[in-house]
């Protein structure tokens, strides 16, 4: 039963974690740019992604899935019913929850400080960057929150993973099929091993450099 | 001494506010001016435009001889440092905090950080967490990280505002030493007249962003010429 677990374990944390370091290298700057410089416009874009912070997985894979299908626009690509697509569909999930709470947390660094690091010399550059590591508690918050939204998401990796035995099984969508099939003690099992994990991805996440701020 | 800045015309607007309005001034290398008057007066504007923070509304600021372009080159800015009222340390040690700008500058300079950290008097405290200093120390960890940067201008944006006695001292000591030992031009805006009194060679009045007096400190204080400045040296403008 272990060995048939592993690779359900592993894709999980693969699927989740390729998808979080996504949202968070696209998903950290533009968080941190729009707090700093905001746009006209920007309360409606707040807007969007504090929406985008709440969208339901599952919606999101049935966009992925329609986007990915045979006649849709990337279908081309043939990714759907692989992990691919289900890192695609994490992505969007994960992204506007880096993204906002990145955001919130920049705002919270006093904007006299950004004047004093200019003062220092700073380029935009450097300034984004000490504002993000002066902001890095509210930023890892934003990850840890983006990789407990994936991991533990079962509607998108259904719709557009398929939730294939050896390919797109993943530990949620594992919960959802031993449920039905009356294997309750597997299924709870199953739920323990991904609680778990997200405690085990937590803790390391926190333990990151920059964790032990003042 | 040669003229470094030169200010003429300018105005700083902020909507339909005019925060500044600067007929002429003239900044001279190596001199301490001080800019005093009451809050809201410009002062911390005058100080945003000198570090090329903000570009004027309207008007022309020359340094060094040559006009300051719109987007000044970093060169340009980091020949010139603010230190504010609020310290606005980062979130490192006392150490990491006078390094910072050195490291902006991709520079180590070991020697330099011990030095200005001696300088201030806070060598004990370098692995500290800066922010667990008290208010005077901080804001001698503000002085350092500007000074191991030695730049050719020093701006205080009252540096010693809500301190003790005894930070008072050691900060206006520390800033004179650096204007006659490294010929550091020093523009401080202050709304303590005697700081100005003591440490200013030219004192400068500022009301509702003009200059209204601008004279050699003695002058500005026992032979002011305008009556607005003869008030404000005798304590009698309310503000």
């Amino acid at each position: 039963m272990f060995a048939d677990l592993f690779p359900i374990v592993f894709l999980s944390l693969y699927v989740s974690g390729v998808a979080l370091a996504v949202a968070a290298v696209v998903g950290i700057p533009i968080g941190a740019a729009m707090a700093l410089r905001p746009l006209p416009g920007q309360r409606l874009v707040d807007l969007i992604v504090y929406t985008g912070m709440g969208l339901p997985p599952v919606v999101v894979g049935l966009a992925v899935y329609l986007l990915l299908s045979r006649s849709g626009p990337l279908g081309i690509l043939n990714w759907l019913f692989t992990p691919p697509a289900m890192i695609a569909a994490q992505t969007i999930i994960a992204l506007p929850l880096v993204i906002g709470l990145t955001m919130s947390a920049v705002q919270g660094v006093d904007p006299a400080l950004r004047l004093q690091v200019r003062a220092l010399g700073a380029t935009p550059a450097q300034v984004m960057w000490t504002v993000l590591a002066e902001a890095k508690l509210g930023v890892m918050a934003a990850i840890v929150a983006a990789f407990g939204g994936i991991i533990s998401e079962v509607g998108a990796v259904m719709l557009v993973g398929g939730n294939i035995e050896g390919s797109t099984r993943v530990l949620t969508t594992a919960i959802v099929l031993e449920t039905r099939k009356g294997n309750f003690e597997l299924a709870l099992a199953l739920g323990g091993v991904l609680l778990v994990l997200a405690f085990v991805s937590n803790f390391l996440l926190l333990r990151l450099p920059g964790r032990r701020a003042n | 001494m040669a003229e470094l800045y030169r200010l003429t015309a300018v105005k700083k607007i902020y909507g339909d506010r005019v925060a500044l309005n600067i007929a002429s001034l003239t900044v001279e290398g190596g001199e301490i001016l001080a800019i005093v008057g009451p809050s809201g007066a410009g002062k911390s504007t005058l100080l945003r435009l000198l570090n090329f923070l903000e570009p004027p509304s309207s008007g022309q600021l020359w340094f060094a001889g040559e006009a300051a372009p719109v987007q000044p080159p970093l060169t340009l800015l980091r020949r010139v440092t603010t230190v504010f009222q609020r310290p606005l340390l980062l979130n490192r040690s006392v150490r990491g905090n006078v390094a910072y700008g050195l490291q902006l500058r991709g520079e180590r300079g070991e020697g330099q950080v011990e030095a200005a950290l001696n300088r201030v008097g806070l060598t004990d405290f370098a692995d500290r967490p800066a922010r667990a200093l008290s208010g005077g120390e901080m804001q001698r960890v503000a002085l350092a990280r500007a000074l191991v940067l030695n730049p050719d201008v020093l701006l205080l944006d009252e540096p010693t505002a809500n301190l003790d006695p005894y930070n008072v001292g050691l900060i206006e000591t520390i800033v004179r030493n650096q204007n006659e030992t490294q010929q550091t031009t020093v523009v401080m805006v202050t709304h303590n007249i005697f700081q100005a009194r003591r440490l200013a060679h030219r004192t400068g009045l500022l009301l509702n962003g003009e200059l209204v007096e601008l004279a050699s400190t003695a002058d500005f204080f026992e032979r002011p010429r305008d009556p607005r400045a003869a008030a404000f040296v005798k304590g009698e403008m309310a503000y």
